[in-house]
């Protein structure tokens, strides 16, 4: 046997137990190094280079330097949909993560029915963004196919134009996007709410506190990691908004995010500039500067929880 | 015993056909032909290989179409790699990208002779003529044409023999033509208007120049309808939104909707819609040529054309060849013109008097006389320019001066950057 191992087999045979299980942990880990290194940072660098070319898919990528930085920051479309994409940050992720905690809150005190309520509200989550935007897309049309409209008549309230609107098509879009969110939220905030040790509440309990003591006392300082986790992944997801927004405002043969850009998010700007105008130096540009700001994002949010 | 007998001939067939394949496989030459998804275009080129392939035994061509959003990111992923077709489909607007990238080869000047392709092909196809050599020929191409809805000019007591000749006159039955109802909704649009669709079309290369100016300077490098020209034609066409009111962007959906469902009395399109509307029972139509103005005529030309890419070669590109030469042939753009819609790119063949007198393609064909093919960079991005350009007068309340002021800067923005050395 050993001498059919031959040199690698007696390096192998060489070394202290803690040195072979380091090896076997490391050729466990070899191929999830290799899988991410290929399909995760071999790309980036590459998105990364490209970034600095005027590359059309076409032609080879020809060295341009910081000139796509430069067009970027002159370019009122790229502020325009920065603006976009912090907007729906900043309605989305107060508005989602408030919300869910309040069902999720007071759905932990319901018995009955808990299950079926709890599957109710977690369905959006596992429903297709497309189908989700096309039915509120319908919702928003005027009258007589619109149901937000049909409503507003019957009241006697004039319609409203919602998606064909510069000021309200941006909130219509998101309040789909915040309800398919909210399932995956209330779950998570149910399992850290059940993961506050009861004799907390017991000893509260018995010195008195009322209930809005105790959920400031008690349960908000218990569902820091939970909310930190959550407001990690919302921010991310809300800052990568793509999906909806393409299917509310696209469609037809517009190009989605109108009407006049007012709803598009940076990464469907990314997304024409890369397979709509061919500008693949540019698309790669502006994926860096997301890339960028959502590091800092997350490094800033991960500083804040651990304090 | 019957069981036996079968599987000795099934045996026995499965011999034959692989020695026949064996033997044909021998000299069979194989190329690809790529075109974007569109059902009737599919169908069309299934038609034509199959006639192709029985008269050329020795050619075999594999048909694959994809995804129009897919295609240009597929061709310039399978070419450079050795994949990908033989003879390719592409927008005329896209030769100068693919040319540039050396993604397409010449076509052979024995089989295409420029000199007679100049004599037999419609002018507009010369564009695809660097430095005097072709590199791509169309079998069809396209035109405008005013469509209208007989029914509902005989409700709104006109003529439904009498499509409107001018421009005034598309105004005034426009207006005629439209419905609201008690609370200001439109139910009935006098004339289906919408930039996304042909429209813009329309404005830039037909309005634009029945008004006395041009879209773009000759070169095409610098936007020239933002002169008083210009203006005037971009207001008569703002008029339809904001003065007549006879036009909405987004009522019942799209244009095309409107207009196959009725809701639409007038609308310009290309004659690869006929298919569609003649599809549409209770849709009673009549087709005439783009009105004129000023006694100035003018209509938009594109089409597709066909190209042999630089992955063709030896046998491959003989082959190419001759598929190519079919595809541009008179039969083929016969065949192409019944399937699809689209008009023959050889003036003999749009010519004849049964298609030049066509009720239907006569219109079409009459208006490649005067058509131009704009020479766009990105018509995706130039088309939402037009876009923008209505949404800003109907959503944001600008002046024509102020809208057109903003698409003429985003456009130059555009074009320059196009135009910039690479």
């Amino acid at each position: 046997m050993a001498q059919s191992s031959g040199f690698g087999g007696a390096l192998y045979e060489g070394l202290t137990i803690g040195q072979k299980r380091a090896v076997t942990a490391w050729l466990f880990l070899a191929l999830p190094i290799v899988f991410y290194a290929l399909v995760r940072f071999y790309p980036t660098a590459q998105a990364f280079w490209l970034s600095l070319t005027n590359w059309n898919l076409l032609t080879a990528p020809g060295f341009i330097g910081l000139a796509n930085y430069q067009r970027m920051m002159v370019d009122p479309v790229f502020w325009q949909v920065m603006g976009n994409t912090l907007l729906y940050l900043a309605l989305g992720l107060p508005l989602s993560l408030g919300l869910a905690f309040l069902i999720a809150y007071h759905l932990d005190r319901v018995r009955v029915g808990h299950a079926v309520i709890r599957a109710l509200y977690f369905i959006p989550h596992i429903t297709t963004a497309v189908a989700i935007a096309w039915v509120w897309r319908w919702f928003y049309q005027p009258v007589p196919v619109g149901l937000f409209n049909e409503v507003l008549t019957v009241v006697g309230l004039p319609q409203q134009p919602f998606l064909r609107s510069t000021t309200q098509a941006l909130p219509a879009v998101l309040v789909p996007a915040i309800w398919s969110l909210l399932g995956f939220q209330i779950v998570i905030f149910l399992a850290g709410l059940r993961a506050i040790p009861q004799s907390y509440y017991e000893a509260a309990a018995i010195d008195g506190a009322g209930s809005w003591q105790i959920l400031r006392e008690i349960t908000l300082p218990q569902l820091m990691p939970t909310l930190v986790f959550l407001c990690v992944l919302t921010t991310i997801g809300l800052l990568r908004i793509f999906d909806i927004v393409y299917a509310m405002t696209g469609g037809g043969r517009a190009a989605p995010g109108g009407p006049l850009n007012s709803t598009k998010p940076l990464v469907l700007y990314i997304y024409e500039s890369a397979f709509s105008s061919f500008e693949m130096g540019f698309a790669a540009a502006q994926t860096v500067v997301l890339f960028l700001i959502l590091l800092a994002i997350t490094m800033i949010q991960l500083k804040v929880s651990k304090k | 015993m019957i069981k036996a007998w079968m599987s000795r001939s099934v045996a026995a067939l499965a011999l034959t056909l692989s020695i026949g394949v064996g033997a044909a496989r021998a000299q069979v030459v194989e190329i690809e032909y790529w075109q974007y998804t569109f059902p009737q275009r599919v169908k069309a080129i299934n038609e034509l290989i199959t006639k192709f392939q029985q008269a050329n035994p020795q050619i075999r061509v594999k048909h694959t179409d994809l995804p129009y959003n897919d295609y240009r990111t597929r061709i310039a992923a399978a070419l450079p790699a050795g994949q990908g077709p033989d003879v390719m489909q592409l927008f005329y607007g896209w030769l100068g990208d693919y040319t540039r990238a050396k993604l397409l080869q010449p076509l052979p000047a024995d089989v295409f002779p420029p000199a007679r392709i100049d004599a037999e092909f419609f002018p507009m196809v010369r564009e695809m003529k660097v430095d005097g050599q072709y590199y791509a020929l169309p079998t069809a191409v396209r035109s405008l044409a005013l469509f209208w809805n007989k029914r509902l000019f005989r409700e709104a007591g006109l003529d439904p023999e009498k499509p409107p000749q001018t421009l005034d006159e598309l105004v005034e039955m426009a207006k005629r033509l439209t419905r609201r109802d008690a609370g200001g909704n439109l139910t009935q649009a006098g004339m289906a208007v919408d930039p996304a669709a042909q429209d813009h079309h329309w404005w830039r290369e037909v309005l634009v120049r029945q008004f006395g100016g041009t879209p773009y300077s000759a070169d095409g490098r610098t936007v020239t309808y933002t002169s008083p020209q210009g203006l005037a034609a971009t207001r008569f066409f703002a008029d339809f939104f904001t003065t007549h009111r006879v036009a909405e962007v987004g009522f019942m959906t799209d244009q095309v909707t409107q207009f196959r469902s009725s809701r639409a009395a007038l609308t310009i399109d290309g004659s690869f819609r006929l298919a569609a509307f003649d599809g549409q029972r209770g849709l009673e139509y009549g087709v005439t040529t783009l009105p004129t103005h000023n006694g100035i005529a003018s209509n938009f030309g594109s089409y597709w054309v066909n190209a042999i890419t630089t992955k063709a070669t030896g046998a491959k590109r003989d082959a190419a060849a001759r598929f190519l030469a079919y595809l541009v042939s008179p039969e083929a753009m016969e065949l192409w013109l019944r399937e699809v819609g689209e008009l023959p790119a050889r003036v003999e063949v749009a010519s004849t008097p049964a298609n030049a007198n066509h009720p239907k393609y006569g219109p079409f064909i009459r208006g490649l006389e005067t058509a131009v093919a704009t020479n766009f960079v990105d018509e995706t991005a130039q088309r939402q320019i037009m876009i923008d350009f209505v949404d800003r007068l109907k959503i944001a309340g600008a002046s024509v001066e102020a809208a057109l002021a903003e698409a003429a800067r985003a456009e130059q923005a555009l074009l320059d950057r196009a135009n910039s050395p690479r």
